[in-house]
């Protein structure tokens, strides 16, 4: 049911990831993930190093942060984050690289988990500040804390990455098979589960054999290679995929069929928080774009600014654009160079002219193509005249809050028109009236 | 022959009385009694149904009206409204302040360099929620014209010069739906002077002076140089932004003379004298200030 | 940097169809109909054609640019589809000027009225030509007999379509019928409206908008196995009522209404079931006026009268909603 096919154009694929340069300052914001913002606990004048606490969670969804480079923190203040409105963030001003003790720099592997508690995993995710590393930067803790009367029967590793262009997770999986594996290990052990499947698209059948071969060593995960179909890398199309559910409409959760969803780049980083007692301050992006020099993908401390990612890979090519922060579905447009890399920036793509704008939107013709292209098995050509409408009953008695936002609807209307701007909308306006209903 | 044309009129009439005593029996049964004095507050009210007094429709209000009159206010109507429907309804009216309709954004496409091209839905709404704004300004006016379309009484357009909304203060109730609509809360209701005039912070930028500067040449920098004049400390900085409590201001407009940025406007003020020496002018607007007090305690009373 | 940055809402990504390409892919798909009609009538399938298509352009734009004050929206082809399709639903040797008065009513009484483009509530080609059916009868029954006539516009000799030999009124007329061979009805080589006799052709365009997804499988299909399922039960039942299925199937306009008319973007329901329930209906009233009504083709009347219904069909036949069919 539904689904598009973009065009693909893994312009990265092949290339390996490189650890970028730290560079001078780094703005890390305090709001990186969905939920409560973290609490800065640093001072102007404070000296920090690599790895150490800087803000800690202050909910139930919430995340810690760490620094990602060693230096003096410069000030505490706003900066405009991916959204375009400003955030608290901390600034720090570089000196060095001076890795807190803890942390395990050796480039060799840990295997051995059988002394680990499921409870110890799920401190060491939460001490780490584990996010979703996908986009949607969810906290991991929350994830791995089966409610109580639900269980989990299996673990999936999304390494999909059915957006266009971005090779981030590729290329993890490539050159962090064994992370990947032992990764996807503590998260069963941690929802107390045995077995696991990797759902990967059939456009890269590298990873799906190389990691084919890894799996053998370990009992209970699953390569799957999965169909080319945009959206498959949502949480709910890979379960149905793999497993062949389907999660019930909200407020259902993947849990009430068994499934917790994990990317492939968080269960690296689950690895690397348990056995190397590594904070998540680094992450892999891809810097890409049609007319782009040398795009590639780039081993990034958190809170480094996009320019410095735009140089590395030869400066904006001139006829640019649309600067988006992620993939060209989901992504969001940015207007500014200085917006920080954060823990959900799995890509920065520039978009020349020819791909920048939106076509003039004509009248609907009621073709239906919307119809047949949503996943959720929505009206959207319904539901965006409904919310340009304000009809936010109508909408709510048509599911708009089964709207996953993939885009799906606006990539197959001929006509153009804006609808998921007006979904969006509707949605956010029907879940706060949904909320202050319970209240 | 005779007989078809008898048998004819006997059905068609027959058929005329039974709908007749049908459509009489249903309207009897089917009757709702409801209170003769809603349909007559109704009457009274301008029928604009904008929502301004916060019930869905004109009808709705009058129906809220004659249950309890207490503190019922038709923003569009204004007073003169209000004392026809307490008239009708046998109670006194209680006087409320007029208001009116400001834009709080100075913000024009001269004064406000583009950082970007904004190219989705052409609403202010979904605008605000992409992201915040084509300028440096987060916090100004977008200038989609979501408070246009809502108005019922086209007295708010946008100027395509400016970019920005204007209010006709002739049309303009005070109803209050363009500051609903607008997701930045750029317009506010502000107590109606005589002869329209204004004295209004036009910015509500809270970054600091030098980004509110750098994104905007008429934004209000957070200085303090108003609140300091200002004889009624009328005038708060609060957030790097002036704000005027149109209760205690007096309209002396020394304010507007002290910012360094033009963020403080006055308007429909008659144009003041050629700038003479220094000295003379705090008179003058001890002059102005003191004019139009009793002309508004007039009014209120 | 030089250029602004553009910003938008997601996504990014766009499809290839435009508006545009979707209609020029749908003329494609007629265009081998459009070849074999100038084959069978010559001279007066073209200008017939090109008449309704230039009058259907003309008052769109005129409408537009004069009544409603609109930018006009010629370069989307959709004028020039229902020119195309209202001249294929017409014998070729019919007067100029009432495809002039066809044209009108299907744009600017059945189209312009309700606001143009995407508005309408039933299919503009139709709705001119069942006005030109109702006010012109007798030159709208009247069909030139095929090669004969390929030089002859308005003088053309006549005859009967295979519709009429099948009427059973008062029965069906076996000596004619069985001189018409099914693979001439396949390949076209009988008397009836322009655009509808070459059945291999429609069928040809039919597959190629379904490759290109310019319209899914559902609505044809389920008309004709509809009208195949239906006529084959009155077949068995009572062959005095109802001739052979297959001269149903390639008779007529079902095919043409079928692949064409009743995919028509804006009057066909949304929904795959409910463009299922909308298909069948189509069949079913095709049949019924076929074999019981006064007219000898049901196929117009059938699709108009189920746009009627699409938006109830809308309205209670929903897509299936992602975690509703499985539910625990």
């Amino acid at each position: 049911m539904g689904g598009v096919h973009p065009a693909d154009k893994k312009i990265t694929a092949a290339k390996p990831i490189t650890p970028l340069a730290v560079p001078q300052t780094v703005a890390i914001p305090c709001a990186m993930h969905i939920g409560a913002p973290a609490e800065i606990i640093v001072q102007k004048g404070d000296k920090v190093k690599v790895g150490q606490l800087i803000a800690k969670a202050t909910g139930f969804v919430s995340a810690n942060i760490h620094s990602s480079v060693s230096g003096t923190v410069k000030n505490i203040g706003p900066v405009a984050d991916a959204s375009g409105y400003t955030k608290q963030a901390v600034f720090i001003t570089v000196e060095g690289d001076e890795w807190d003790e803890s942390i395990d720099r050796s480039p060799d592997i840990k295997r051995n988990i059988d002394d680990l508690k499921p409870e110890d995993i799920i401190n060491k995710v939460h001490e780490a500040g584990i996010v979703g590393m996908g986009g949607a930067t969810f906290p991991t803790r929350v994830k791995l804390m089966v409610p109580e009367g639900k269980k989990a029967d299996a673990v999936l590793i999304n390494a999909v990455e059915c957006e266009p262009y971005l090779t981030a997770d590729h290329r993890v999986m490539l050159e962090k098979g064994e992370e990947l594996m032992i990764g996807t290990q503590l998260l069963m052990k941690a929802v107390k589960c045995d077995r696991a499947y990797i759902g990967i698209e059939q456009n890269k059948p590298d990873a799906i054999e190389y990691l084919t071969k890894l799996s053998a060593n370990y009992p209970g995960i699953t390569v799957v290679p999965l169909k080319l179909k945009y959206p498959q890398g949502s949480e709910k199309h890979l379960i149905k995929a793999i497993l062949g559910r389907e999660v019930p409409p909200p407020p259902h959760l993947p849990i009430d069929v068994g499934a917790v969803v994990d990317n492939a780049g968080t269960a690296v980083a689950v690895y690397e928080a348990v056995m190397k007692n590594k904070p998540l301050f680094e992450r892999v992006v891809t810097v890409t774009g049609d007319s782009v020099k040398n795009p590639g993908n780039f081993l990034v401390r958190i809170g480094t600014p996009i320019s410095a990612l735009i140089e590395a890979v030869g400066g904006m090519p001139e006829d640019t654009e649309k600067l988006i922060s992620g993939g060209p579905m989901m992504g969001k447009a940015i207007n500014s160079l200085e917006i920080p890399v954060a823990k959900g920036t799995s890509g920065i793509l520039m978009l020349p002219k020819s791909l920048a704008h939106r076509g003039e939107p004509a009248a609907c013709i009621r073709c239906g193509k919307c119809v047949d292209a949503c996943p959720m098995g929505l009206e959207p050509y319904l539901l965006s005249k409904l919310a340009k409408l304000k009809r936010f009953d109508d909408l709510e008695a048509n599911h708009i809050t089964d709207c996953i936002s993939c885009g799906c609807c606006m990539f197959a209307c001929p006509s153009n028109r804006p609808i998921l701007d007006y979904m969006n909308f509707g949605k956010g306006k029907v879940m706060a009236i949904i909320r202050s209903r319970k209240k | 022959m005779d007989n078809v044309i008898v048998i004819s009129i006997l059905i068609l009439g027959g058929i005329a009385i039974l709908a007749a005593v049908i459509l009489y029996v249903i309207a009897r049964k089917f009757k709702v009694e409801e209170d003769p004095r809603i349909d007559q507050v109704a009457e009274c009210l301008p029928g604009a149904n904008c929502g301004g007094c916060g019930y869905a429709g004109c009808r709705n209000f009058a129906e809220a009206c004659v249950k309890d009159f207490n503190g019922k206010v038709c923003t569009a109507g204004g007073n003169d409204v209000m004392k026809k429907v307490a008239e009708v309804l046998g109670v006194e009216a209680v006087a409320a302040d007029a208001k009116i309709a400001v834009v709080r954004c100075r913000g024009s496409k001269d004064c406000r360099p583009k950082t970007s091209n904004y190219e989705g839905a052409k609403t202010c709404a979904i605008a605000s929620a992409t992201y915040g704004g084509e300028t440096g300004c987060s916090f100004g006016c977008i200038g989609l014209g979501d408070c246009e379309s809502v108005c019922q009484f086209g007295a708010i357009k946008i100027n395509h010069e400016t970019g920005l909304p204007e209010v006709n203060d002739e049309k303009c109730t005070g109803c209050g739906a363009c500051v609903k609509a607008c997701p930045k809360v750029v317009i506010e209701l502000r107590k109606k002077a005589p002869k329209f005039r204004k004295v209004f912070v036009s910015c509500i930028n809270k970054d600091k002076g030098a980004v509110a500067k750098k994104a905007c040449s008429s934004a209000c920098i957070g200085c303090g140089k108003c609140a300091k004049t200002c004889p009624f400390e009328a005038i708060t900085v609060e957030n790097n932004v002036a704000y005027i409590d149109f209760n205690k201001c007096k309209m002396c407009r020394k304010c507007v003379e002290q910012c360094p940025t033009g963020a403080i406007k006055e308007e429909n003020f008659p144009p003041r004298k050629p700038k003479t020496e220094d000295a003379a002018a705090p008179a003058k607007a001890e002059q102005t200030a003191a004019q139009p007090n009793p002309e508004k305690k007039s009014e209120n009373q | 940097m030089s250029n602004l940055l553009t910003i938008s809402p997601s996504p990014h990504a766009k499809g290839k169809e435009t508006v545009s390409s979707l209609m020029f892919g749908v003329l494609m798909a007629l265009v081998p109909a459009f070849l074999f009609s100038l084959y069978f009538f010559g001279i007066g399938a073209l200008i017939t054609t090109l008449v309704s298509v230039g009058f259907c352009v003309l008052f769109e734009w005129l409408i537009a640019k004069y009544i409603l004050k609109t930018k006009p929206q010629i370069c989307d082809g959709s004028a020039i589809l229902t020119g195309v399709l209202l001249a294929f639903n017409l014998p070729s040797n019919i007067n100029p000027f009432i495809v002039m008065i066809g044209a009108l009513v299907a744009i600017g009484v059945a189209k312009m009225t309700f606001g143009g483009l995407g508005q309408n509530l039933f299919n503009p080609a139709l709705v001119g030509r069942v006005f030109l059916l109702i006010s012109f009868p007798q030159q709208m029954t009247t069909w030139p007999k095929p090669i004969e006539n390929r030089l002859n516009y308005l003088d053309a000799v006549t005859g009967a379509t295979p519709m009429s030999f099948m009427k059973p009124r008062p029965e069906i007329d076996h000596s004619a019928l069985d001189a018409i061979q099914p693979v001439d009805m396949l390949m076209g080589a009988m008397g009836g409206s322009l655009g509808e006799i070459a059945a291999l052709a429609l069928i040809i365009g039919g597959i190629y908008m379904i490759w290109r997804k310019i319209i899914t499988w559902h609505i044809p299909v389920s008309i004709i196995a509809t009208v195949a399922i239906f006529t084959s039960l009155v077949w068995l039942i009572d062959p005095t009522m109802c001739v052979n299925p297959l001269y149903h199937l390639l008779g007529g306009g079902l095919l043409l209404g079928a692949i064409f008319m009743a995919t028509d973007y804006v009057t066909s329901p949304m929904s795959d079931k409910g463009k299922l329930i909308y298909g069948v209906g189509i069949g079913l009233l095709t049949v019924i006026i076929r074999l019981w009504g006064s007219y000898p083709e049901g196929m117009s009347f059938a699709i108009l009268l189920m746009n009627a219904v699409t938006p109830l069909i809308n309205k209670k036949f929903k897509p299936t909603r992602f975690g509703e069919t499985k539910t625990k």
